[in-house]
């Protein structure tokens, strides 16, 4: 492989990683709060996508504006899901919660077959993020340099809520131990809900950045990359954010690599991520980043 | 019966017990007693397999069984209750006691479902055994019953019975007491020296009722902080001074 | 005891014999609908052994179900079928010239999965709740994605065609009742009652000497044999199989119907397993295009799924027991019911 081809393919690692990057912030963020998996967190990336394509083309928004629009309209949908199929489980056997889940996933999935059709739809180009950029011979999209960035300020911007703001402070609380929290008069509700908002919103702009990527939408395109991302979660240990991102990356990396260096493997490109998730968590469940905890008895 | 030689239990920086040195011969009734916290409950914990100790080793009957798996030790010959009752709560009070039995039965799978001869023979008597378990405490009326559905003391009974099916020689309690009244604890005490007497047992018990303790052990381990503070008869223990520093704190 | 026996020997001929009747009777599509609700039967037995009577929560049932589909359609079909179906790429030689009889390949459907089973066993049972769902997930995917790119042995994307079609109404329906018997007997016996222990509390269990580990892989085997052997008889149902058939889709159903049955109850998940089925295909014309007196449409591909999406919901987010709980038919229940509605009912004249 020549030079050029790794670098064009270092390219591709990092906005794929990335992206993988940010939906996994949102998984480790339900995570960290309530323990849950939330299963639907890959079809609400499908429907920031879907919201930006129909305020792009039905209500023909201007691009900036529909984004914004798009983004707010994901986090209150994620709210809206918190509060219709988890709450009311909050204290049911785990099982029956992830069953919610499960089923809010497939629900979101058939919704979205039914209202947006199962024909994929295409994202009519932006100048901003179609253009092509050469560097020597390397030629890259421009939107595969936004998304790093992107990823990077919303990880200060988060990693800033979290450790130095106050509602910061009570997830912070509501993840260590929630009935303390309510004791200590936090309102669980308000910040459980509002994590649901953040982690949606960030499902959102990597809904949103992918299409930029792949202008290709269709309402089933939540589910691989909502499985892997929350593999990239757990590989970074659950619950924290820095571990999330590491697992993004090194999930995008080893996925363009295997496949730029073993292209006999492609066919078996979407078994990479569970086989490393197995390995992991045979090796170190906790993850690479996670602390270990023991069972009270 | 059972030696503990050097046994500490570190998680992280914090260490539960240090240096633990029990010893207790057959058939005695020892109490193992200390504040909120003094790791009494990570001892247990620790001898019968659900933590591994980070130090040391645990001798029962002359065999080293530290690290063993807790179905191992319970194998062996050990036997506990929970201080927060864990008993199975979707099956009723017989089914409790019947899935202890299963140890001592030595039927697979296949037997199992097949219902061969063999099994039906095995199931009656592990069925009379349990009913004459649960009748030893009056429980016999009930056995129909949800298992979470009675009264906190007689929970408490049922997890001492359940202990009792996989036909231990040592039994560790965990506060049997707790929760029960002065009336109670005095049943449970005569109890507790019956079921020692009629199954040949040795016990070690957790409580925190000083009547209790005091009333049915020979000699008691003091625990605070990890460490031991105190070892002896319950005379001794009263006025040992360390013993009523760490439970009355001094200034 | 030994009435009950008898009566329940009874019920399975007269219902062996009502469904062969109605193989006899009625027309394609219903038979099509019985004999699909008798493979359910099977299939979500076999995962109510691991959710609700051993608390393992597996989305794994997909994989295993290819194991058996392709294992048995791959011994039964003639060599002139194979060569047939692999026309990208000849098969691999040991498998050309195989052809076993149904029974036999049924059983070695079984089998595979149950070895595939205990592969994936050993890591992944260490897991908890959760990690374990997406553990057994993955592994369905891995599978998936195997049988996809193994092109000489599965025929990859392309699919088996004109497998024979074995799953006669007679041997579904056999097949069933002894998935009924067995899972009956498993679960009241000694072993079943340590299952239920491992679910209700492990850590209790452990300590009664109940040795977790073999208890979890041995009802994630049998779990798995049985949904091999249920994944097989799809197969000779529909005489057609491709990697597509075997997503978490197939898994959703079968826990649609554990959960509108009952976790933990043998009975709620075949009562579960024929209304989800009837209801799967009345349901169908959903999909299709619709004429209305007053406007068309061209039919929303995707408007069944959503109302048993909505259907899992409601079950779980108001009434998580299920229609029986963990509840068991008995005939004594039975009996006691109908006396006392007779009772009742003569008292209510005055």
């Amino acid at each position: 492989m020549d030079i050029a081809t790794f670098f064009q393919q270092m390219a591709n690692a990092m906005s794929l990683g990335s992206l993988y990057a940010l939906i996994a912030i949102g998984y480790t963020m339900v995570y960290g709060i309530l323990r849950l998996i939330n299963f639907a967190h890959g079809d609400v990336f499908m429907l920031g996508a879907y919201f930006a394509f129909y305020a792009v083309t039905a209500l023909a928004m201007p691009w900036g504006i529909a984004f914004i629009v798009a983004i707010g309209l994901t986090g209150l949908f994620g709210m809206g899901l918190e509060r219709a199929a988890y709450r009311p489980l909050r204290d049911s056997p785990k099982i029956s919660i992830m069953i919610s889940a499960i089923g809010a996933s497939f629900l979101i999935e058939n919704v979205g077959v039914v209202l947006f059709g199962g024909r994929p739809k295409s994202f009519p180009s932006i100048p901003l993020f179609d253009t092509v950029i050469h560097f020597g011979s390397v030629s890259v999209l421009s939107v595969s340099l936004f998304i790093p960035v992107v990823t990077l300020i919303i990880l200060a911007a988060l990693l800033w809520i979290v450790n130095g703001t106050r509602t910061g402070l009570a997830m912070r609380a509501v993840s260590t131990d929630l009935d303390a929290a309510r004791l200590m008069a936090i309102d669980v509700n308000k910040t459980i809900s509002l994590t649901f908002g953040i982690s949606s919103v960030l499902a959102g702009i990597g809904g949103i950045m992918r299409t930029m990527k792949y202008p290709q939408l269709n309402p089933l395109m939540g589910f691989m990359p909502g499985l892997k991302c929350f593999i990239a979660a757990v590989i970074g240990g659950i619950g924290n954010i820095q571990g999330a991102v590491l697992g993004g990356f090194l999930l995008g990396f080893i996925e363009i690599m295997i496949v730029a260096f073993l292209p006999e493997l492609t066919g078996y490109r979407d078994a990479f991520a569970f086989v490393l998730l197995i390995a992991v968590l045979l090796a170190k469940p906790s993850g690479l980043l996670g602390k270990n905890q023991t069972v009270k008895v | 019966m059972i030696r503990t030689e050097g046994v500490s239990m570190r998680f992280g920086g914090l260490t539960a017990v240090s240096d633990l040195n029990m010893s207790i011969q057959k058939n005695e009734i020892v109490g193992l007693i200390g504040p909120n916290g003094a790791g009494k409950t990570t001892a247990f914990n620790t001898i019968t397999g659900v933590y591994k100790p980070s130090d040391g080793r645990i001798i029962f009957k002359d065999k080293d069984i530290t690290g063993l798996k807790p179905h191992k030790i319970t194998e062996r010959g050990i036997a506990r209750t929970f201080q927060n009752i864990r008993l199975w709560s979707q099956m009723d009070v017989l089914e409790n006691v019947l899935v202890a039995c299963h140890l001592r039965m030595g039927v697979g799978v296949f037997a199992s479902t097949l219902h061969l001869p063999s099994y039906q023979a095995k199931e009656k008597r592990s069925h009379d055994f349990a009913m004459t378990l649960l009748e030893s405490v009056g429980l016999a009326d009930q056995a129909h019953e949800a298992a979470t559905s009675l009264p906190y003391g007689k929970q408490r009974r049922l997890e001492i019975v359940r202990a009792l099916a996989t036909q231990p020689s040592l039994l560790l309690l965990d506060e049997p007491a707790a929760g029960m009244n002065p009336q109670e604890s005095i049943e449970l005490m005569d109890f507790i020296g019956k079921i020692r007497d009629e199954y040949d047992l040795t016990i070690l018990l957790i409580e925190h009722h000083m009547q209790v303790v005091m009333g049915v052990c020979s000699r008691m381990y003091v625990l605070d902080y990890g460490e031991t503070i105190a070892h002896g008869t319950p005379d001794e223990i009263r006025h040992d001074p360390k013993v009523i520093e760490a439970y009355l704190g001094v200034d | 005891m030994k009435r009950n026996t008898i009566l329940s020997i009874a019920a399975s001929l007269v219902i062996l014999t009502a469904v062969t009747l109605a193989d006899a009777t009625l027309g394609r599509f219903t038979i099509r609908i019985l004999n699909l609700s008798a493979i359910y039967i099977i299939l979500a037995l076999s995962l109510n052994l691991l959710n609700g009577f051993t608390g393992l929560f597996s989305l794994g049932h997909a994989g295993f179900m290819a194991v058996g589909a392709y294992v048995s359609a791959l011994l039964t079909m003639s060599p002139a079928q194979k060569e047939m179906n692999f026309f990208l790429e000849p098969i691999v030689p040991f498998l050309a010239n195989v052809q076993l009889p149904f029974p036999i390949a049924l059983i070695a459907a079984g089998t595979c999965a149950g070895i595939v089973a205990v592969v994936i066993g050993v890591p992944a049972l260490r897991l908890r709740d959760d990690y374990l769902a997406i553990a057994t997930l993955g592994f369905a995917e891995i599978i998936r994605v195997i049988l996809t790119n193994t092109q000489n042995i599965t025929n990859g994307a392309q699919g088996l065609k004109g497998i024979t079609k074995y799953s006669t109404t007679w041997v579904v329906w056999s097949c069933a009742i002894l998935a009924i018997v067995f899972m009956l007997a498993l679960v009241r016996s000694s072993y079943g009652r340590t299952m239920k222990a491992v679910r209700d509390d492990e850590i209790a269990a452990e300590a009664m000497g109940v040795n977790i580990v073999k208890v979890k892989s041995t009802s994630f085997v049998i779990s798995s044999f049985m949904a091999g052997v249920g994944g097989a008889l799809l197969g000779h149902m529909i005489t057609t199989i491709d990697p597509k058939m075997f997503t978490l889709i197939l898994t959703f159903n079968i826990l649609l119907i554990v959960v509108l049955g009952g976790n933990g109850s043998i009975t709620g998940s075949v009562l579960g397993a024929i209304i989800v089925t009837v209801l799967m295909e009345a349901l169908r014309f959903l999909d299709m295009p619709m004429n209305f007196l007053f406007f068309k449409t061209d039919g929303l591909p995707g408007l069944r799924m959503v109302i048993f999406s909505i259907l899992l919901m409601i079950v779980v987010l108001y009434r998580q027991r299920g229609l029986m709980g963990n509840k068991e038919f008995s005939w004594d229940g039975a009996f006691s019911l109908l006396g006392r509605k007779r009772r009742s009912g003569k008292g209510g004249r005055p």
